[in-house]
């Protein structure tokens, strides 16, 4: 166990210091509007090598060297700096990855490089009104004609549908098939004919969610990720990565902090709440999870930079459910402090970001949106399923004999 | 950058495994439990002569020279086979002389410890001022020592006991020698049995000037007494998964329900990740000054708490058996109770954090 950087990866964080110098940009630069200048930095990033640094070149990233470590210093200095690295949308985060894995050679082509500058936008059709934990179900149908899928049916609970250019999603191909047989991965062009956007009011008073509607929607045979029929299995690829994207400890730690300057800010009869010797309490045992799961995922990355994974293999399962709980024991422990104020509803700018939890509706909106993970990605229930099954080895639910995975 | 057990570290944590599966099986466990007596001179030699009596003690005078995190390590695998010993006591003690000794008197017992031909423990706990060294108040007068300490473990066995004073400082007392007078406390946990010591005008070795090194003592006693509840309620966890996987009713194993699955695997939510807490408190109490004495209480105020929640909820899926004195559930709960309280509750430890945070 040795937490220091050696000599190589001290110089590396230099180098990535001095680069992120350049931002905020200066001169004529600064005055061009946010998403240009973002873009421009993120188009140095990549030509530096520190951003993206894990997809070809050739695919429009910056194609070092696999190296965790460095991924890890230059996530952090860039999240520390404020500066614009990797896109965390579900283009970069999610599709990319799985283009990589399984993509064709076109497809490639087409879509990486439009979709990590973030010039193509996408959203995720996975969910349906009938298919939510058993996602494997989904009814919604890509009948072949010619050379197309003639795609009918409906998708819900898909955020940035309104904005986003294409979807990447699940629909049953094969229905003769079992069940996770007969589905395939499909690249929807959002503008097709026969394809509706109806947004849905989230109950922080968001519109982050929509309904997509296909009414004969033509996707091209080509726009298949894998095998048709494979889609299910190409899918988990992707959604490895969205658990990766929920589960953030950076994050928690900063929450955490808020939260202590929230008690010095609150008062607990006519005394700074920070005082309040219960609450300390409950502070410290609420830091008792936020360190676990730091350290947790600090063993689950030595693991994985070491080549051995599977020795970090049931705090992996956990992290999941580990975030989004510690996560919803902060904000709970906020929504105590706020007193009254927690009958106050959120304001608009509360609800538009991620903007740190400095005001008393900041919190609300937290308290309210912490239900969000528990939910997204594989519930909880979901995930206790999972650990219990996977991780200890207890015999799997009772299913119809016809309904394997 | 490395956040992970070296081979050396886990070939130990192997090594001690294999012993005690091997040395102390539960049948014997229970012999050792039912008769209270916390000791088996096998045992204790076969850990002796792995090295563990040594642990903390230099390679010069014998010992083996590592870390809290190795010692920690094997603090793990120790409460999870709950096995009788007096190895936590003797690694403070040891911990204490080595760090703290200035001269040829307290020097010359290191030998002895490091082979396990001599066992320490350490005398730390105070009527009221319980388990803060500032406040202590044995007085040392001349080379002798007077005043009362209690729950302190394996005192009956011990040659060598380390013992707080006033102003926080320690100091040595031959276990055998005279103006020491012991009476035991009837302990819950029968592997770790606990006596109150009195000393009258007893011959000592003082170690220290200041606080500093019962405060690192404290940190590191932390560290073990977190790591030992993780392997005690890691093992309460598999002999729950074991039970539901076979015990029936309604016609099927009851760990197919779902109600009895999900707080299986909470519970192993709630310990697992624990892991890599008491291995960052017990390699801070090492490696991170300014960190160690808040990691090592954070640690053991979390560990503890779960293990303890791990704890009744295990001897629930057991039912009606894990309320006996036959099932070996008892065992394990009993040594989570000891480490949740020895050197601190939850709560306490919590205000320490508080405070030690500015807050």
């Amino acid at each position: 166990m040795d937490l220091e950087y050696n000599e190589e990866y001290r110089s590396y964080r230099e180098e990535v210091r001095r680069f992120l110098m350049g931002w905020p940009l200066s001169g004529r630069e600064a005055e061009l509007p946010e998403k240009e200048r973002e873009a421009i930095f993120r188009r140095r990033g990549i030509e530096a090598g520190f951003v993206y640094r894990n997809v070809p070149s050739e695919y429009g990233g910056s194609g070092q060297e696999p190296d965790a470590l460095k991924d890890a210093i230059v996530r952090d200095e860039f999240y520390a700096h404020g500066a614009p690295g990797d896109l965390g949308t579900q283009g970069a985060g999610m599709l990319v990855p799985t283009l990589l894995e399984f993509g064709s050679e076109e497809q490639k082509t087409r879509f990486i490089a439009k979709a990590l500058s973030g010039e193509e936008s996408w959203c995720q059709g996975y969910s349906e009104p009938g298919s939510g934990s058993d996602l494997a179900s989904l009814q919604c149908r890509g009948e072949l004609q010619g050379n197309d899928y003639v795609i009918n049916g409906q998708k819900i609970w898909t955020s940035s549908a309104g904005q986003a250019d294409w979807m990447f999603g699940l629909f049953r191909t094969h229905p003769d098939e079992s069940k996770h047989a007969g589905i395939s991965y499909l690249l929807v062009d959002m503008k097709s004919s026969g394809l509706e956007v109806c947004p849905l009011k989230e109950m922080t008073g968001g519109m982050e969610f929509n309904e997509v509607f296909f009414n004969d929607v033509r996707v091209p045979i080509e726009n298949t990720v894998g095998k048709a029929g494979e889609g299910w299995k190409v899918s988990r690829a992707t959604l490895i990565h969205e658990r990766n994207l929920i589960a953030s400890p950076n994050m928690m730690r900063e929450t955490f902090n808020d939260l202590v300057d929230l008690a010095r800010r609150s008062s607990i009869g006519g005394r700074p709440a920070i005082e309040d010797p219960i609450l300390r309490r409950r502070l410290t045992e609420i830091e008792g999870y936020v360190s676990t799961s730091e350290t947790s995922n600090m063993r689950q990355f030595t693991a994985g930079v070491r080549g051995e994974p599977l020795k970090a293999l049931r705090p992996m399962m956990m992290s999941k459910l580990y975030s989004t709980d510690t996560m919803q024991r902060i904000v709970s422990c906020a929504y105590d402090l706020l007193g009254a104020d927690g009958m106050l509803a959120p304001s608009e700018e509360d609800v538009a970001g991620w903007a740190r939890k400095t005001t008393q509706t900041g919190w609300v909106e937290a308290y309210i949106f912490s239900m969000g993970p528990s939910i997204a990605g594989g519930a909880s229930n979901i995930q206790l399923n999972i650990i219990g099954e996977r991780g200890y080895g207890l015999p799997r639910d009772p299913r119809p004999p016809s309904d394997s995975d | 950058m490395d956040f992970g057990l070296s081979e050396e570290q886990e070939l130990l944590q192997d090594t001690l495994r294999g012993f005690v599966q091997q040395e102390c099986p539960p049948a014997h466990l229970r012999q050792i439990f039912d008769a209270g007596i916390g000791h088996d001179d096998a045992l204790w030699r076969g850990l002796s002569e792995m090295g563990l009596s040594g642990l903390l003690i230099e390679e010069k005078y014998g010992g083996s020279q590592l870390e809290i995190l190795d010692a920690a390590l094997v603090c793990e695998v120790m409460g999870f086979g709950g096995v009788p010993s007096p190895l936590l006591g003797h690694l403070l003690a040891s911990l204490a002389i080595q760090e703290g000794a200035n001269g040829d008197a307290g020097i010359s017992l290191l030998p002895d410890l490091a082979t396990g031909s001599r066992i320490g423990t350490v005398a730390l706990c105070e009527e009221d001022a319980g388990w803060v060294p500032e406040a202590w108040s044995c007085s040392i007068r001349d080379g002798r020592i007077s005043g009362q300490k209690f729950f302190v473990p394996h005192a009956d066995i011990a040659d060598v006991l380390v013992v707080g004073a006033e102003g926080g400082r320690l100091a040595v007392v031959d276990g055998g020698g005279p103006g020491i007078m012991l009476r035991g406390h009837d302990g819950i946990d029968r592997s770790r049995p606990l006596s109150r010591v009195e000393l009258v005008d007893a011959p000592c070795i003082p170690l220290a000037e200041d606080a500093a090194l019962a405060g690192r003592v404290v940190d590191a006693g932390l560290a073990l007494l977190a790591a030992d509840a993780f392997g005690a309620a890691s093992h309460l966890i598999d002999l729950a998964v074991e039970y539901a996987k076979t015990r029936e009713q309604f016609g099927q194993k009851i760990a197919q329900f779902q109600a009895v699955k999900h707080q299986l695997a909470r519970l192993g939510v709630e310990i697992e990740p624990t892991r890599a807490l008491f291995w960052y408190a017990a390699h801070a109490v090492d490696h991170l000054p300014g960190e160690g004495a808040r990691a090592a209480a954070l640690a053991k105020a979390h560990i503890t708490d779960r293990a303890m929640e791990a704890a009744r909820a295990v001897v629930e899926l057991h039912g009606g058996l894990g309320f006996t004195w036959e099932c070996d559930v008892q065992m394990g709960f009993k040594r989570v109770m000891f480490d949740r309280a020895f050197l601190g509750t939850p709560d306490v430890l919590r205000d320490r954090c508080a405070d030690l945070a500015d807050w």
